[in-house]
């Protein structure tokens, strides 16, 4: 049961330590006259494509009362041109033997289609025909309109977890584009017309906000007159500035709860507000990186060897950092109690963890440790074919340049023990935090819910601020 | 000591790509000394290896009261081995990166290990190691029965979880397939249950073997017998008796006040080596196997934006098969989105596909198949599930031929038989508007 449209919030993050390695790809490249980039990632072990063509547009992009509008969009996209009718996009791919999908996150939005090396040129027509000629009508925006609800409540609105993140995030990001989820508040989607949507795919999807990359059984040589002959005759257009401005000095340490009668395992998770490669302490990237292994990437890490093995608090524990973002980022850490621990005991022992590594920072033999584990990646991540259209199409579209993907293991070796130590006391600030609890409800206190179809996107569980 | 390799060569290809491509891969049928065989896929372009194994023995031979047993000790065969305590074991992993996974399924219970060439020979001992001498040191024991408590806990508060543990049951009443872990099944698992559960399951008779990537076949050969030689050459194992599904079906809904209902809904299917299958598998693509155009997503999503998707699959296990479907849509229109469902069901089974969307399945299913060939990984795992289906090394070459051979006729002759709308097993998990059980 494969989901359609795939939709990517926070889950990128899991993509993290394959997404970033290198002097691996060594991926081809080149720039169309209209200014669209190309990228190639040859890998010939089966005569199959995968080309993706990412924009450089996402949620953090849209306007106040058109949250959600960029994956809205996305959805769109298969709702005809021109000369291909509605559906009639994934209609052909799949007679074709191939696969397609969409997805869209805060910085990017992203299509792809698997296909047989044979049906590379069919795809490409078909792709570049819906950046120049997309041709909407009324009647499906309305249907889809429901589908995305559909797929909101599926992903959050029916899932405590996901709600109780989505209002953590909100309350982390002060201002600007992080702070509303990427799938939109549910009364934005309700709210806008079609005529938005036309308009957001003019003002952003123009040949020069996007990036080619094609990877699988093909080389730059042969892809060029492809690339020349369906993207190159686009013209070029001016597109928006894309602002990502310092969120606002946070100055108050935060705490949400989710108390529900449906709720059976308690979790506690917190997010600090995070530099990326380009805004914030952006010399922090890299030694934030290796922290996240140190301290949560794997059953030797810091907080699982104290926390899981050795003080027998917690049944999981996690730690997710992803600099390859245009604006400020999400530092995550996470925990679960085991079964007939107080969350208060184990909040306590985390905690003291965190100032811990605040205070005290890591240590040689961790660093050695988590650097070698991190190399070792780079080798891994060149097997997959998909791997490095992925994290090409991610930095790509987040600020980052081809060399810095390639230069990436260098990057990560020359990391000091003394820059993770600066990193992480300036990261580990209980007022750039956000916590949030999960947790079941009191005995006999009622589950608060309100009408989910009032279009209140957060109807249902009562969340509080603390 | 003399190694004697028995070859034998196919191509893996769709339809395609059969011929002469320079690109196809080659599998070799390797036999240790020892007699313990594996399919390898030689791939010298990059230093790594994908091990994939599996024995034919899972999760359906836990002992009622003690369901969890077998996935307990998936989680357990990397918490310490030999000399080694579970810190210690994950630490050489994690020095050699070595990723070393362990899965029980209904079925089977198997694993992966992928490794750099250079740390080889290390890594296989250390799987040898977690397979002839896991510790179940108590802590360890405690840990990973904590963890599987929490995940008990985390499928409570979700609703897709919450329906397919309920279908389940509902579709193998008193089986073991319908029988899923509990609070209290996890809590009696015994250490002498994990200490005895390897040798009295794996066995080298019910194992199969796929390997990708950097490696030769005498290499290959050596390692085989080295990390399998200990275990029996032969277990004999409780018969797991043959699934019955209701054919009467049923409703149950369970309650939760949340916005979306999750709706599963299924019937008895196919096993694998039912000569219908490749008749059922063209059908179940054409009515709701998961891409955009089937019958379910043009009915249930584009024309009436009822839900995200409505997916259907074949679901064959060892000793029974199933048929299922899923849709989740908002609490008011439940009754709306299953009464489509339905009219989908019946038409499959009331009147012949039209030639291009019989054609265009056809394309479909022999042109994506080669693309879940994205690692060695994934190719590994593909090889396995080909020798535990008994599909033979020459399916790859095979396989278009069996899928261009179904007729209109046989899809709608299969869709008749699958399927009796008013006899489907349903299941809800929400607050579903105007509907009883």
């Amino acid at each position: 049961m494969r989901p359609r449209f795939l939709f990517l919030a926070l889950a990128v993050l899991a993509l993290r330590p394959a997404a970033a390695p290198a002097q691996v790809f060594n991926p081809e490249s080149f720039t169309l006259k209209n200014g669209m980039q190309v990228v190639v990632i040859p890998n010939h072990r089966v005569p199959v494509i995968s080309h993706m063509v990412w924009y450089k547009v996402g949620s953090a992009d849209e306007q106040p009362g058109h949250t959600g509008l960029a994956h809205m969009v996305e959805h769109m996209m298969f709702k005809g041109t021109k000369t291909v009718g509605p559906e009639e996009f994934s209609r052909i791919v799949a007679a074709n033997g191939g696969q397609d999908n969409a997805f869209t996150n805060e910085d990017y939005t992203a299509f792809f289609q698997n296909v047989a090396a044979d049906k590379l040129e069919l795809v490409m027509k078909l792709e570049a025909d819906r950046m120049a000629n997309l041709a909407l009508k009324d009647e499906a925006f309305q249907n889809e309109r429901q589908v995305v609800i559909e797929e909101r409540r599926m992903r959050t609105e029916n899932q405590p977890e996901a709600l109780l993140q989505e209002q953590m995030r909100a309350a982390l990001f002060l201002d600007g584009g992080y702070h509303h989820p990427v799938i939109g508040w549910h009364q934005d989607i309700d709210a806008y017309k079609i005529q938005d949507v036309v308009d957001f795919h003019t003002r952003w999807y123009a040949p020069n906000n996007a990036v080619l990359v094609v990877s699988g059984d093909i080389t730059a040589a042969r892809l060029k007159p492809l690339a020349e002959k369906y993207y190159g005759v686009i013209p070029a257009r001016p597109t928006p500035a894309r602002a990502r401005p310092l969120d606002p000095t946070p100055v108050a340490q935060r705490t949400l709860e989710i108390r529900d009668e449906d709720v059976h395992q308690p979790s506690w998770t917190r997010y600090y507000l995070a530099p990326s490669y380009h805004v914030g302490d952006k010399q922090d990237g890299d030694p934030l990186q290796v922290l996240a292994e140190i301290i949560g990437g794997g059953p030797i890490s810091r907080l699982y060897k104290s926390l899981v093995v050795d003080q027998k608090l917690a049944a999981s524990v996690s730690a997710e950092y992803d600099p390859d973002s245009l604006g400020q980022t999400i530092f995550a850490v996470a925990t679960t109690p085991q079964p007939g621990i107080e969350m208060k005991t184990l909040e306590a022992a985390m905690t003291a963890q965190l100032k811990d590594i605040a205070e005290h920072g890591v240590t040689d033999q961790e660093l050695a440790r988590a650097k070698n584990k991190l190399r070792a990646e780079t080798v891994y991540a060149r097997d997959s074919y998909h791997t490095g259209a992925m994290v090409f199409g991610q930095v790509l579209t987040t600020g980052g340049k081809i060399e810095d993907v390639e230069a990436w293991p260098q990057k990560i070796a020359a990391v000091t023990k003394e820059q993770i130590n600066e990193a992480a006391k300036r990261l580990l600030r209980d007022e750039k935090s956000v916590t949030g609890l999960l947790l079941p409800a009191k005995p006999g206190e009622a589950t608060v819910v309100s009408d989910p179809n009032a279009g209140e996107s957060q109807g249902l569980i009562g969340g509080n601020v603390r | 000591m003399k190694k004697s390799l028995f070859l034998a060569v196919a191509l893996i290809c769709g339809t395609q790509f059969c011929g002469a491509h320079a690109n196809a891969l080659t599998i070799e049928k390797v036999t240790s000394p020892g007699g313990i065989e594996a399919w390898l896929v030689e791939d010298h372009k990059n230093p790594i290896i994908a091990f994939d194994y599996s024995f034919a023995a899972g999760a359906a031979t836990d002992p009622a009261g003690k369901e969890g047993l077998a996935t307990m000790v998936s989680g357990l065969l990397d918490e310490g081995a030999g000399d080694l305590d579970a810190q210690a074991f994950q630490g050489r992993l994690e020095d050699l990166a070595v990723g070393m996974t362990f899965t029980a399924d209904a079925d089977t219970f198997g694993g992966r290990l992928k490794t750099l060439t250079d740390n080889r020979d290390e890594a296989f001992k250390l799987l040898h190691l977690a397979l002839a001498k896991p510790r179940f040191d108590a802590d360890a024991v405690a840990r990973v029965r904590g963890q599987m408590q929490v995940a008990l806990q985390q499928e409570e508060q979700d609703p897709q979880a919450l329906a397919g543990r309920a279908f389940s049951a509902a579709l193998f009443p008193g089986h073991p397939y319908g029988r899923a872990n509990t609070e209290a099944s996890i809590k009696a698992i015994s250490d002498s249950d994990l200490k005895g559960w390897v040798g009295g399951h794996l066995s080298r008779d019910r194992l199969v073997v796929s390997v990708v990537g950097d490696i030769t076949p005498a290499q290959l050969a050596g390692l085989l017998d080295q990390t399998f030689a200990d275990l029996p050459a032969k277990v004999v194992l409780a018969p797991v008796a043959e699934a019955q599904v209701p054919a009467k079906g049923s409703l149950k809904i369970i309650r939760r006040q949340v916005p979306q209902s999750v709706v599963n809904f299924g019937e008895a299917g196919l096993k694998r080596d039912d000569p219908d299958w490749y008749a059922a598998y063209v059908m179940n693509y054409i009515l709701g196997g998961g891409s955009f155009s089937s019958r379910l997503m043009t009915e249930v999503r584009v024309k009436r934006g009822l839900a995200y998707g409505a997916y259907t699959s074949l679901e064959p296990y060892e000793h029974g098969g199933i048929v299922a479907g899923e849709v989740a849509t908002r609490n008011d229109k439940v009754a709306e989105s299953l009464k489509v469902v339905k009219e989908e069901l019946r038409k499959m089974g009331g009147s012949d596909v039209a030639v291009p969307e019989l054609a265009s399945a056809k394309t479909y299913l022999n042109g994506a198949f080669p693309l879940q060939m994205d690692s060695t990984t994934a190719i590994a795992a593909l090889l396995s599930v080909v020798q535990r289906d008994h599909l033979g090394i020459d399916y790859f070459e095979r396989r278009a031929t069996l899928i261009d051979k179904v007729s209109a006729a046989d899809v709608r002759r299969i869709g008749a038989k699958l399927f009796d709308p008013d006899k489907l097993t349903v299941v809800i998990v929400g607050d579903p508007k105007g509907m009883d059980q």
